[in-house]
């Protein structure tokens, strides 16, 4: 079998994932692309979107990534996110009502910051109920 | 003299406030490794950021045309001085040391005949510039209640300084906070958040690619474009997170020298107390001697 990659997705806040997988599936900005050990060096730009860590003889990890950046040295890769749930978390419903409050809260913001921030948020919910299942 | 009632009124009250500071040493001790798990945490993604910055970000700055955010407005006029205090006091220098280094170096910029704009962290570094400085705040964040401080704490901030910076309000910016090194020993950090200061590139921290040589996508420029304000955010997050440790740290070690200096004090008190006691009893057995013997 051949080598694996040590694959890590970083959170601003704590490491999320760490591990050696087999190959990763990265949602990049100009397209999805796969990692496997060995990959070109290489820096690129994470577009919201679903992450997938793929493992021989286990069920795919599906998780979803608000963006951010992937590093990939040979026989590593860093995703940074800011945020990175897993896909089965994600409930349509629940999302549907999150998106309905974020549009309120736009309505009645008091500032153009409180506005631009909710806005970011917004954008993030809607990207999420595009992959939620 | 005080009377051996007040003394005895005294003691209590001072072993009521020793009571008061030992418990919030300890307090502040577990929340301090609360604070300091928050930190350790935060550092695997402040670190791949940070060489990801210093790879690009070197070969960018000999360019032209390289974000302003990295190469500032090539002015000096108007400082934006970030000021992150705590929320409370009782911690120590951990407040004034901050508030004093800024209040220093506005002084300074202000003699140089910059302008000088100040947002204020936390109330308690706005309490102590607003006296000097009122007309300067322009906007005070409060992080009152927030009991375990996460990135999206940090973000209203950095995108604040963003918006301010892409209107032109000003052309520097520096962050004011408080490194945690120890319980002890916490250490005033002036960061330079506009233009962003470059990590240093050294060996050992840059991973080994042999010859390689990263590829980019997109271009150098558009990541760049989209890493320098998400590390703003880092940079901020992580001074918020180094902060609040130092405040816990500078928290428990006051905290732990008032305990003491209470402690003393009661001994002191006590010490005195027993011996006016001893005093009295003593003038008031002469008193009855001497009584009894002129009757005889």
């Amino acid at each position: 079998m051949a080598d694996k990659i040590a694959f890590e997705l970083v959170s601003p806040d704590r490491l999320l994932v760490s591990q050696d997988v087999d190959m990763v599936v990265i949602p990049g900005t100009e397209g999805d692309f796969g990692v496997l050990v060995g990959h070109q060096p290489m820096i690129s730009t994470v577009r919201p979107g679903i992450l997938e860590v793929q493992n021989a003889g286990a069920e795919p990890r599906r998780i979803f990534v608000n963006g951010g950046f992937a590093e990939v040295t040979g026989d590593r890769c860093a995703v940074m996110t800011e945020e990175a749930i897993p896909v089965a978390d994600l409930k349509r419903a629940d999302l549907e009502q999150r998106i309905r409050d974020a549009e309120e809260d736009i309505q009645n913001a008091r500032s153009d910051l409180e506005r631009h921030l909710v806005d970011l948020r917004l954008g993030t919910l809607r990207e999420m109920l595009q992959v939620a299942a | 003299m005080a009377s051996l009632k007040d003394l005895r009124t005294r003691i209590n009250s001072v072993k009521s406030t020793q009571k008061i500071t030992r418990a919030m040493q300890m307090v502040a001790a577990s929340k301090l490794r609360r604070a300091q798990d928050a930190v350790e945490a935060a550092r695997p993604y402040a670190q791949r950021m940070e060489r990801m910055l210093g790879s690009l970000g070197s070969s960018m700055l000999e360019r032209d045309g390289a974000p302003l955010l990295l190469v500032g407005t090539g002015k000096q006029e108007t400082h934006l001085v970030v000021v992150a205090t705590g929320e409370r006091g009782l911690c120590g220098a951990f407040n004034s040391s901050i508030a004093r280094a800024a209040r220093g170096d506005i002084r300074a910029l202000l003699a140089d005949g910059k302008k000088v704009k100040i947002l204020c962290v936390g109330r308690k570094g706005r309490d102590v510039l607003r006296r000097e400085f009122g007309s300067l705040i322009i906007e005070t964040i409060e992080l009152v209640g927030i009991r375990r401080i996460s990135f999206a704490d940090a973000q209203p901030i950095a995108v604040r300084i963003l918006d301010m910076f892409a209107a032109g309000e000003f052309d520097v910016c520096t962050l004011y906070f408080n490194r945690f090194k120890s319980v002890i020993s916490q250490i005033l950090t002036r960061r330079q958040l506009i233009p962003a200061s470059l990590p240093e590139v050294g060996a050992g921290t840059a991973p080994d690619l042999g010859d390689a040589i990263y590829d980019y996508e997109p271009e150098e420029e558009e990541i760049l474009a989209e890493l320098l304000p998400r590390n703003l955010s880092v940079q901020v997050f992580q001074a918020l997170l180094e902060n609040a440790a130092s405040e816990q740290g500078s928290r428990m070690s006051a905290m732990d020298n008032a305990t003491r200096n209470a402690g003393d004090m009661i001994d002191g008190l006590t010490m005195f107390y027993n011996r006016s006691r001893q005093a009295q009893i003593t003038s008031e057995l002469i008193e009855i001697i001497s009584g009894a013997e002129a009757l005889q």
